[in-house]
């Protein structure tokens, strides 16, 4: 019998504002517990929620970069349910009337296959405080911190077939929601949620019952987790057992997911228009305004970066994994006056970016900044140095030891093009291989490469290849 | 004393005839004489009152004051003061004191009003008598065995027996109006959005309205223009122009339109009642009035839409009361539950609970389009009656209440009657008009005042009305023997 897999997310994307959704408070993460929760955040008796406008501009960009229709006039609604980390016995959300609706996006499997996947909605809502266990012995508290920071509920349709393609889904919005600089993206955090609905079926047969996996901080786990839960309800229904609708959490220790509630002891939400707060109208010069003051998108870039810069497909898809990254590059041909573009993709995607992965770190922190690399590269696109003493003042700038030139300077490594000292360096070596210039006159012309590496070896690397190769093949036809 | 008006108190202040300090001290005075047996104040704040006076004087003596300075206020128990106690009446905040003032609260500091106390009012400000209070009914001080109204019972009780000036009230579905009518003396509440809402716990958030509650129409002008202004704090607050709302006080009524709802003079009204308000309106044609008839056809779907509309609100409003941050909170709880249960359970009183439940059932599931949108529709419904009628008159005249006040314990067993007395005031909050209450004369020895409806932003108007016509009658400036 075969099992069709069938997942749609939730994410909440924390959007980027300085103060939370409904009052003046800082969003900073970290703080001490309860120092950044005014009156507004705990619910206080008489207080009420002003909307920050910032969230509004944040979200139709994202509609935008979905290609989803935004919503003309959508409303905050109440979400009513008790609970100690929900100072006001309700959420404010959105429910009838989101923000953005209907949308999709595009993801690419690992086989290069492509697929939409459709986004049913995105709405607005205020974030709940946490509870803190163990800070008083014996008693739980709640720290309102979080309380009232903006989140994007971002719900894909039941689009994914599998733990591979929810796990692209989730890391192409994870991308995107960064490239627009609505969402800092950290998963650590919890700026960067997803929640999973996992069900199997039977092919032909009408949608099963589905679980939800609930905090998943890596996508790695994400990916481990719904592969467990899918093979969890595939035996128990073919052992003849029923999937329960429920919340299920995901041991990463364990590899397995356990329930933590099911539906019928969930809440009767009661949702109903918040009266403190008018509907948000939209116009058409809102949505323009946004429009124009949108980055370009990550897809946008790509094709860009292959047709203006003739990079390959394979350097464009690894320079814009990051809008960080892409503009580190664009930054780096700039500097470089934009004459080889290709160089610089090399230096970025290999050198740069290897050194990253190596320490983890991301763009903003590495070492060696784009005004470094370009200063180095430059120095390689004049002749110099050469590409392999290039790397050992790529790892000089790395530990910093200063910019390319004062590196070349102190450890003596320009490039030796001066021919008497070339010819000098070839005479050298000929004269200390004679049989293998035999070999070569008598047609083994392949013995070039032995020869300019002997020179490159004698010059200690410094000397220009192309001057080594002309001087050889001159000296050697004599 | 008591009975000047705002403006007279006033310039004796300014003229130094008496000071801020005797004005308040005097007032305290009364409250200590009377208040123990009227029961209109929560707290009352001695100390405090007698230091914003001394700074009143100080700030009148420099010549920097505005007309209200130095005047005392009481604050209905709903209005947030910082370092106060803030009960709404209720047990759930009997320990709470607010870390903030409600924005009324601010403007009438920057002023420099004096604050005597927090006057008394149905529990969460929920109900027509001031009965529901934790701290027992207050009593009307035309009668002490019948009721002020309410829920601002306590301030209109404290303005009737004189042991305030000035106080302010909320109105949600008559809450000033009533026991304006009640007790006699002049209440309005503004147009929705006119006062700021931001400090003010909230009943039933799109219905409730703060205004001023005085002896004269007069006085209320002058005390609107320090409560009305638009607040960033609260999003339903209106961003428009300062209103200066005594700027009409002395315009003629000659050739206003009084539009009287045949609807409003049927079954139900008390005939006493119904004798007070048709010589009032026939006193207004007097002025230069003309009275045509109007018709509010969906009148009767007013109380049963509220009935819904405000206890969804409360029941959503009043979640936060869970005994985990502020307020009641039961002790010995034995886990989450039951620490929710047991403090909501023995914090709020029963009128509080059935609101709630009211309110829960009309927005759970499988009943929400029967009960809440159904509701909204009819108050649109009745909004639309008052569109269509102010295209005939100015605006609209009738009774308050279908009676004078009732006795206490007279209907506290019977809630469907006790609903029906809000029947002519609920439907202007479900349109959210603003509208007049000013004393008119007796029923039973027991005051009757005239309701006076008008467009959205017509509160100048409907004080000018007010002020025109308590220039030829006397009721508003008539007090209880025992407190003249």
């Amino acid at each position: 019998m075969s099992w069709e897999v069938v997942i749609g997310l939730e994410i909440h994307a924390q959007l980027t504002t300085k103060s939370k959704i409904f009052s003046g408070a800082s969003t900073e993460y970290g703080a001490a517990p309860n120092s950044q929760a005014c009156p507004i955040d705990i619910g206080m008796p008489g207080m009420l929620p002003v909307l920050n406008q910032a969230v509004i501009g944040k979200s139709i960009m994202l509609g935008l970069a979905l290609d989803a229709e935004i919503g003309k006039r959508s409303v905050f609604d109440r979400k009513n349910y008790f609970y100690p980390d929900l100072p006001k016995g309700y959420q404010t959300s959105q429910f009838e009337l989101p923000i953005v609706g209907q949308g999709k996006l595009e993801i690419e499997l690992e086989d290069g296959t492509k697929k939409v996947i459709g986004v049913t909605r995105a709405h607005l809502e205020e974030d709940a405080g946490k509870s803190v266990h163990g800070l008083v012995p014996g008693q739980t508290g709640v720290d309102l911190n979080r309380s009232g920071t903006p989140l994007l509920e971002i719900v894909s349709d039941p689009d994914m077939s599998s733990a591979k393609e929810a796990v692209a889904y989730a890391k192409k919005m994870h991308e995107l929601v960064q490239y627009l600089g609505i969402c800092d993206g950290n998963m650590q955090e919890g700026s960067f949620r997803v929640d999973s609905n996992v069900s199997v079926r039977r092919k032909g047969e009408p949608l099963g019952t589905r679980a939800e996996l609930k905090n998943i901080n890596s996508f790695r786990f994400i990916e481990k987790a719904i592969e467990f839960e899918v093979e969890r309800q595939i035996e128990l229904l073919e052992s003849g057992g029923k999937v329960v609708q429920e919340t299920r959490l995901y041991d990463a220790e364990t590899n397995t997911t356990r329930s933590m509630r099911t539906k019928e002891e969930a809440n009767d939400y009661r949702y109903f228009p918040c009266p403190d707060l008018l509907p948000v109208v939209i116009t058409e010069e809102d949505i323009k305004a946004v429009k124009d003051s949108m980055p370009e998108l990550p897809e946008a870039k790509r094709q860009r970066f292959v047709s203006e810069f003739g990079l390959s497909e394979y350097d464009a898809v690894v320079l814009t994994g990051s809008r960080a990254l892409a503009e580190f590059f664009e930054t780096v041909v700039a500097l470089t006056g934009s004459k080889d573009a290709k160089l610089c993709a090399n230096w970025v995607t290999s050198g740069f970016a290897a050194a990253l992965n190596r320490d983890g770190l991301p763009v903003e922190q590495a070492p060696v900044t784009a005004e470094l690399l370009a200063g180095m590269i430059v120095r390689i696109m004049d002749n110099s140095i050469s590409g392999k003493i290039a790397k050992q003042v790529f790892e000089a700038m790395w530990k910093g030891e200063g910019t390319a030139d004062s590196i070349i300077e102190a450890k003596g490594l320009k490039q030796i093009t001066d021919s008497g000292v070339i010819e000098a360096l070839v005479d050298a070596v000929l004269g200390d291989n004679p049989s293998q210039v035999e070999a070569y006159k008598a047609g083994q012309t392949k013995m070039l490469g032995y020869f300019v590496g002997q020179v490159m070896q004698a010059s200690g690397g410094q000397a220009n290849p192309s001057q080594v190769n002309q001087i050889l093949v001159a000296k050697l036809s004599d | 004393m008591h009975n000047l008006t705002i403006k007279q108190m006033s310039e004796k202040l300014q003229s130094g005839d008496i000071t801020s300090v005797q004005l308040t001290q005097y007032y305290l005075d009364r409250i200590s004489q009377y208040d123990p047996e009227l029961n209109a104040y929560v707290t009352v704040t001695p100390e405090l009152a007698i230091q914003m006076a001394e700074e009143a004087d100080r700030r009148i003596a420099t010549g920097k004051a505005e007309l209200l300075t130095g005047i005392p206020v009481a604050h209905k128990d709903i209005f947030c003061t910082d370092g106060i106690k803030t009960s709404c009446s209720s047990k759930m905040l009997d320990n709470f004191i607010a870390p903030y003032d409600a924005h009324v609260v601010t403007q009438l500091k920057k002023i420099g009003m004096p604050i005597l106390g927090k006057t008394n009012m149905d529990e969460f400000a929920m109900g027509s008598s001031s009965e529901s209070s934790y701290y027992g009914p207050t009593k009307n001080p035309w009668d002490h065995k019948a009721v002020p109204g309410g829920s601002s019972g306590g301030a209109a009780a404290v303005i009737a027996a004189g042991l305030a000036p000035m106080a302010t009230g909320t109105d949600t579905g008559g809450s000033i109006r009533q026991p304006a009518s009640f007790c006699g003396i002049t209440g309005i509440k503004p147009t929705y959005g006119v006062v700021s809402r931001f400090g003010i716990v909230a009943y039933a958030s799109s219905f409730d309205q703060a205004g001023p509650m005085t002896r004269s129409a007069e006085d209320s002008a002058w005390m609107l223009n320090a409560m009305a202004g638009f607040d960033e704090r609260d999003s339903t607050s209106l961003e428009r122009e300062k209103t200066d709302y005594t700027a009409e006080l002395e315009r003629s009524l000659e050739g206003l339109k009084i539009g009287v709802p045949a609807e409003y003079f049927g079954e139900g009204l008390d005939a006493s009642v119904e004798d007070v308000v048709k010589k009032a309106i026939a006193q207004m044609k007097d002025l230069g009035a003309e009275v045509v008839e109007v018709h509010l056809p969906n009148k009767d779907l007013a109380v049963p839409s509220y009935y819904v509309l405000a206890p969804a609100e409360a029941s959503s409003n009043l979640s936060r009361f869970d005994g985990v941050r502020f307020g009641y909170r039961c002790e010995q709880a034995e886990d989450l539950n039951d620490l929710y249960r047991r403090s909501r359970s023995e914090g709020f009183g029963e009128e509080v609970k059935r609101r709630i439940m009211v309110g829960a059932y009309a927005l759970s599931a499988g009943y929400y389009d029967a009960y809440y949108l159904k509701a909204q529709k009819l108050r649109r419904m009745v909004r639309d009656d008052f569109v269509h009628a102010f295209k005939q008159c100015d605006v609209i005249m009738g009774p308050v209440a279908p009676t004078s006040a009732f006795n206490i314990g007279e209907k506290a067993d019977d809630q469907v009657s006790m609903y029906l007395s809000d029947l002519y005031t609920i439907p202007v909050n479900l349109a959210g008009l603003p509208a007049l209450s000013v004393p008119a004369g007796f029923a039973q020895e027991r005051p009757v005042g005239l309701h006076i409806v008008g467009p959205y932003f017509s509160e100048a108007k409907l004080l000018n009305i007010g002020h025109q016509f308590q220039q030829v009658t006397n009721w508003h400036k008539q007090m209880p023997k025992q407190y003249q």
